[in-house]
């Protein structure tokens, strides 16, 4: 339904150019979860939202690549047809509820807005529709609601009134950036089930985007982990936990606190900090915090290497050598 | 809302009380006799004496303030020394000019403000946006009277498109009422367009990328929409603020424009009477202005809160 081919997003900011995404590809099918994980500044963000092509331009430009969605290319799609996609065919939630209503008007002005800018109702029916929107997302008393100011809502319910913004239009794929980072762990799970049932119940696709593994560990069916603009793993959910092939997973997967931890192992961090976008390092982006690096890891970016079936990693090492590598850290 | 509004217009009282004591005192800190310099330097005693009766001048000068105020309470700003005309009918007559031309100039001030704004924001990734900027600035620097002048000449005389002075009731009909007015509402809007109109494009340009508009541009809703509904419903706020002050502003400005284009408003009768030292005048015409400032700025109290809906309840 979706594929992305070798997806550049380049970001012209005055200190330089920012190749924000650098070469992504990947495909999603129609009702599959993916989940994009990475740390802050690894261009996951601009990623999802080169998707409905909602980066600002300026700064963002897209100098090479294709986002194919059903067959169409959204790149050169001209506005009106974008337009009339974005909501309809593709809708998106953003990472901060607090702000991402506006807050002069009422919640149900706003999701009749989502719900007649594509499809002609009347306005008493795009009110029964709105509410029916606010119950499907468990807002209590939906027609009550509907009179409310985003001000009266805490955090997770306006995230609630955004993914029924998002459902209006029936969306074939949902794009979450990050929906579950400025609200508390509760209520994150909550969102989570949320979105879970609502891929159940209409089979919609999902793009998850976020820096927490565990918030896709049991939504995404595929884990695309992404550093510096890169994709740098790919696998079934099951793989990326259980087989990790990139010493960058390896760390973000260790970096989280387990309860079945043994007590003697360390919670681990990743030392430095995310490369500068604007001059990259020279040979594997990771290498400078990679605890695995070697000479060779200097010289070239290692290209995405077959790792087991649907199994994609971009690293030097192969999978044994890496086995026997994670053995010797975690012994020493 | 209720219980906000009703909270608001109390709060004017106090503020019109200190305003009163301040105009009250207008007279007294005027250094010398009130009376002699009324009269002038060769009034006889005894019609100083009269005059100082008259204005109750002997009192202790809280005595004087508490009868004067109890007038004033009722409706009463006493007598103009001039004309022995009652203060009050004095306002009354000449308010007329003053508010059409305040209310010519808010017009002109809306209708050309708001869509340049909105025009600029639209267009903020061209040359127009910068160059929108140096324009206002050059609004707001250029001096009233110099453009009222200019305009005059240019306007009033080389092309006599417009009358060089003047006023016409609307009583004896709106045509002729609009073509006197036009040359010194707009000379007296420019100033506060380049104010408005920069503010509106900053408080605008501020909103553009804020995540309630990525919502909407995420929904598919157009971006002439996304701007005229959500960036200006938000935008509206500080501007409206602003617009208050501007509002009030303007009765300062018709006092010069009324002088150059002889329109007998408000501005009008407070230099006379400044000229003739009619204190009673000045009272009345300083303390009915602050009266509109302070209303002013409670309409813009009201519809602040009607604009944003976090002042309504979170309180």
């Amino acid at each position: 339904m979706l594929e992305v081919n070798d997806l550049h997003v380049h970001l012209e900011t005055p200190a330089g150019l920012v190749k924000a995404v650098d070469g992504v590809s990947f495909r999603l099918e129609a009702g599959q979860t993916i989940g994009i994980v990475g740390e802050s500044g690894s261009g996951k963000s601009v990623l999802a939202h080169s998707l409905t092509k909602l980066n600002p331009e300026p700064p963002a430009t897209y100098p090479k690549g294709e986002i194919l969605f059903q067959g169409e290319n959204i790149l050169t799609m001209n506005k009106r047809r974008l337009r009339s996609m974005r909501g309809n065919e593709i809708a998106m939630i953003f990472q901060d509820p607090m702000s991402s209503l506006n807050p002069v008007f009422k919640i149900g002005k706003q999701l009749i807005e989502a719900i007649q800018t594509h499809q002609k109702l009347s306005k008493k029916e795009a009110q029964q529709k709105a509410i029916e929107l606010l119950t499907d997302v468990g807002i209590p008393d939906p027609e009550r609601r509907m009179q409310s100011y985003p001000h009266q809502f805490s955090g997770g319910m306006r995230q609630r009134v955004l993914i029924a913004i998002a459902l209006a239009a029936r969306p074939k794929l949902l794009i979450a950036d990050e929906p579950t980072t400025a609200l508390d762990v509760t209520i994150q799970a909550q969102i989570i089930e949320l979105l879970k049932s609502i891929q159940q119940k209409y089979g919609t696709a999902i793009i998850m985007i976020t820096h927490d593994l565990g918030v896709v560990a049991n939504l995404a069916d595929r884990i695309l982990v992404m550093y510096a603009g890169k994709i740098v793993e790919s696998a079934s959910t099951a793989d990326i936990f259980y087989k990790t092939a990139m010493p960058y997973t390896w760390s973000l997967l260790r970096s989280i606190p387990r309860l079945d931890a043994g007590a003697s192992e360390r919670l681990l961090h990743i030392e430095g900090q995310p490369p500068n976008l604007i001059d990259p390092p020279q040979g594997c982006n990771f290498h400078p915090r990679c605890p695995f690096a070697r000479d060779a890891c200097l010289q070239e970016n290692p290209p995405l290497g077959e790792r087991g079936p649907g199994h994609l990693a971009a690293c030097v090492l192969s999978q044994p050598e890496f086995e026997k590598e994670k053995k010797g850290v975690l012994l020493s | 809302m209720l219980g906000y509004t009703i909270r608001r217009c109390l709060s004017v009282i106090p503020v019109m009380f200190v305003v009163s004591i301040i105009v009250f005192l207008l007279v007294h800190l005027t250094p010398g006799n009130p009376a002699h310099i009324i009269l002038g330097e060769d009034a006889s005693p005894e019609a100083v004496a009269q005059l100082e009766e008259q204005l109750g001048l002997n009192d202790p000068w809280y005595i004087q303030f508490f009868d004067w105020l109890k007038q004033v309470v009722t409706g009463d700003l006493g007598t103009s020394v001039f004309s022995a005309q009652p203060v009050t009918e004095l306002i009354f007559s000449n308010f007329g000019p003053t508010f059409s031309l305040m209310i010519l100039s808010l017009l002109f001030i809306l209708v050309i403000s708001i869509p340049l704004a909105i025009l600029i924001v639209s267009l903020r990734k061209t040359i127009l946006d910068p160059l929108f900027t140096s324009a206002s600035l050059l609004g707001v620097s250029v001096p009233e009277f110099w453009l009222a002048i200019l305009l005059v000449l240019g306007l009033g005389v080389s092309i006599p498109i417009f009358p060089v002075a003047g006023y016409m009731p609307i009583a004896e009909g709106f045509g002729s009422w609009l073509y006197h007015l036009l040359l010194p509402a707009f000379v007296l809007a420019i100033l506060e367009i380049g104010i408005i109109a920069r503010m509106l494009r900053d408080s605008m340009l501020d909103s553009v990328n804020q995540d309630y508009t990525k919502t909407a541009r995420a929904k598919g809703v157009r971006e002439r929409d996304v701007l005229m509904k959500h960036v200006f419903a938000n935008a509206l706020i500080p501007t409206t603020t602003v617009l208050g002050a501007t509002v009030a502003g303007l009765l300062g400005g018709t006092v010069i424009i009324e002088t150059l284009f002889t329109i007998p408003g408000i501005g009008q009768l407070l230099i006379d009477s400044i000229h003739r030292r009619d204190y009673p005048v000045i009272q009345g015409v300083v303390l009915f202005i602050a009266a509109i400032y302070v209303l002013v700025n409670l309409i813009v109290d009201l519809l602040y809160a009607f604009l944003d809906p976090r002042i309504r309840y979170d309180e």
